[in-house]
């Protein structure tokens, strides 16, 4: 990374003059531009459309949820992961749900674990979709954002009837889900599985072998896979340099070594091989649906949650008119259970990468610590220093195939 | 390739660095161990390039604080051996007074933000680190939030103490 930029302070833009000559032109992209899609600043040196030096600055919705953590009982800090990438807000929520049962040695029935499978899938693919529609859009072609966009409602629409919200779903329960998925539900994942492809195929009609397309990402923003481990990338964007790394097939949880399904890769780690990996993750994706879809179907009907009173709120109901149900509600909603002393690290593979929850428990009913690794984060760093010497517009378009989520990057 | 084992990666480092390894443990099985801030860098170097274990992707540096202790800042490193599938967990710990370690900067560039983000919070100097500045927290801030000794929000605040929920 060129030293030329110095700030002089970390929130207040000013330069030192390195330039006397004033050959090159400072510019700030950001805090709020449309081309960054979200709250984060780039201040650039530019020589005509070249970019020679620039430097990042983040932290602009910053909640300090690391800190807000260690001050609530564990299943109020599922809100809280809802707000880290929301685009894809039930991964980060099953993640925390299976950091928690990991802690407390909670066994989680067959049926459950493919009913996360799928939501997670759905969640990856909604994810995928607006990177990918986005991409479209930052190269010039609006109307594949707009097909895919539809289908990505629909996504919405299955979060909706299984738990009510639709982008900070706060999915599921410590041990479970809150409630089983309905028939409409499940009719409504189905008929996802029949409606998308087409479009999706649509879409990548659009693109794949589209010249303008390809001139505009191939071999922009390429990245070995050296520089690619070096800046401790994840997710598709490491896997676009060529390299195999995926949580769920390294280190499976939540059953995935029970499914059969590719991890695609691509060969040079530039824009356009991470527009393909996307692509082919939301194919994978599909495959991996409706696996869980027949697996679902030989499990025993109506298990939603494992059997652990101590930590699965009991009916409501039950609540009101059993005196047991009473008291394990009143423990649980004031947390007045405590915790085994332990720490945990546990990884999922959330859509921008290896999403980890570092939990420290020293007994309480709040965490002593809890860190979380997030790939947008540690994803972003590189930004800056591979974009001296690139063209804005490909800067653009490159930021933008980094999928930067500004809530998972400031968490 | 052999396959890599806890016992086997404990049984490198103990060879190569005898009683710098300490306080060797498993929860959760991820292999955790602490060593001293004067070996950090040359443990990591060494399980980064010995050929049979490769621990060459740097997940995460974090800290914690535990003020009840001599030592109180622990630095946390996740690293991973993708060639194995191995996960190490290294924790160093920091006294209270000036807390600083070398900069992991210099075997991988990704350890650049991670570093940041800790100094931010936690107020860890990271020796040879190239630009150690704040990163989400503004530059005015004067304190390192995540300590515990910082409240969460205001300290004269009454209505949620915790004896009014008989705890």
């Amino acid at each position: 990374m060129s030293k030329s930029i110095t700030r002089i302070s970390h929130n207040a833009p000013v330069l030192e003059d390195n330039d006397p000559q004033e050959d090159l032109v400072t510019l700030n992209i950001g805090p709020t531009h449309p081309a960054t899609h979200g709250v984060f600043q780039n201040v650039v040196q530019i020589d005509g459309e070249r970019i020679v030096s620039g430097v990042s600055t983040i932290g602009y919705i910053h909640r300090a949820f690391e800190k807000i953590a260690e001050h609530r009982p564990f299943y109020q800090i599922t809100p809280l992961t809802d707000r880290l990438n929301y685009c894809s807000s039930p991964i980060n929520n099953m993640g925390w749900h299976m950091t928690v049962e990991k802690l407390l040695d909670i066994e989680i029935p067959k049926r459950v674990q493919y009913m996360r499978v799928i939501v997670m899938e759905l969640a990856r693919i909604a994810d995928h979709i607006i990177c990918n529609g986005i991409l479209g859009v930052d190269t010039g072609a609006f109307s594949g954002f707009l097909y895919v966009m539809q289908e990505r409602e629909f996504i919405y629409e299955i979060y909706e009837e299984i738990c009510g919200a639709r982008l900070t779903t706060n999915i599921g329960r410590i041990g479970g889900f809150e409630r089983d998925f309905n028939d409409v539900a499940f009719a409504k994942i189905r008929e996802f599985l029949v409606r998308f492809p087409p479009v999706l195929k649509e879409f990548q009609e659009l693109f794949d072998r589209n010249r303008i397309f390809i001139e505009r990402t191939s071999n922009v923003a390429a990245v070995t896979p050296e520089e690619a481990l070096d800046y401790s990338w994840s997710g598709p964007i490491l896997r676009a340099t060529g390299i195999d790394y995926d949580v769920r097939a390294h280190s499976p949880y939540c059953s995935y070594e029970e499914f059969d399904f590719e991890v695609p890769v691509g060969t040079n780690g530039d824009v356009y091989d991470r527009f393909m990996v996307r692509n082919e993750e939301m194919w994978q994706s599909m495959r991996i649906i409706e696996q869980a879809l027949d697996k679902i179907d030989k499990e025993p009907k109506g298990i939603f949650h494992a059997d652990v009173p101590d930590f699965y709120l009991p009916p409501k109901e039950q609540v009101y008119t059993s005196m047991e149900a009473l008291i394990y509600h009143f423990k649980i909603v004031m947390g007045e259970w405590d915790a085994p002393k332990n720490e945990v690290y546990h990884a999922v593979e959330g859509a921008n990468g290896e999403l980890g929850f570092y939990l420290i428990s020293d007994g309480g009913r709040t965490p002593y610590r809890l860190h979380f690794r997030r790939p947008s984060f540690i994803n972003y760093q590189m930004f800056a220093p591979m974009s001296s010497g690139m063209l804005i517009s490909d800067a653009i378009i490159n930021m933008s195939s980094l999928n930067v989520i500004a809530g998972e990057l400031d968490a | 390739m052999d396959k890599l084992t806890n016992e086997t990666v404990i049984e490198k480092l103990k060879s190569q660095f005898g009683d710098g390894i300490t306080h060797i443990s498993e929860p959760k099985g991820l292999l955790t161990v602490e060593t001293h801030k004067d070996h950090i860098i040359e443990v990591l170097r060494s399980i980064k390039e010995d050929d049979s274990m490769q621990f060459i992707y740097l997940t995460d540096i974090t800290a914690v604080h535990h003020p009840e202790r001599e030592k109180p800042y622990a630095v946390v490193y996740h690293v991973h051996s993708l060639v194995h599938n191995v996960r190490i967990r290294i924790k160093v710990f920091l006294e209270k007074e000036n807390p600083t370690i070398a900069s992991a900067t210099v075997l991988w560039n990704g350890a650049n933000w991670m570093e940041r983000e800790t100094y931010d919070f936690f107020g860890i100097i990271f020796e040879g680190h190239p630009d150690l500045r704040r990163i989400l927290n503004m530059d005015e801030l004067g304190v390192f939030p995540m300590r515990k000794e910082y409240p969460l929000e205001d300290p004269n605040r009454v209505d949620k103490k915790d004896f009014y929920f008989g705890r």
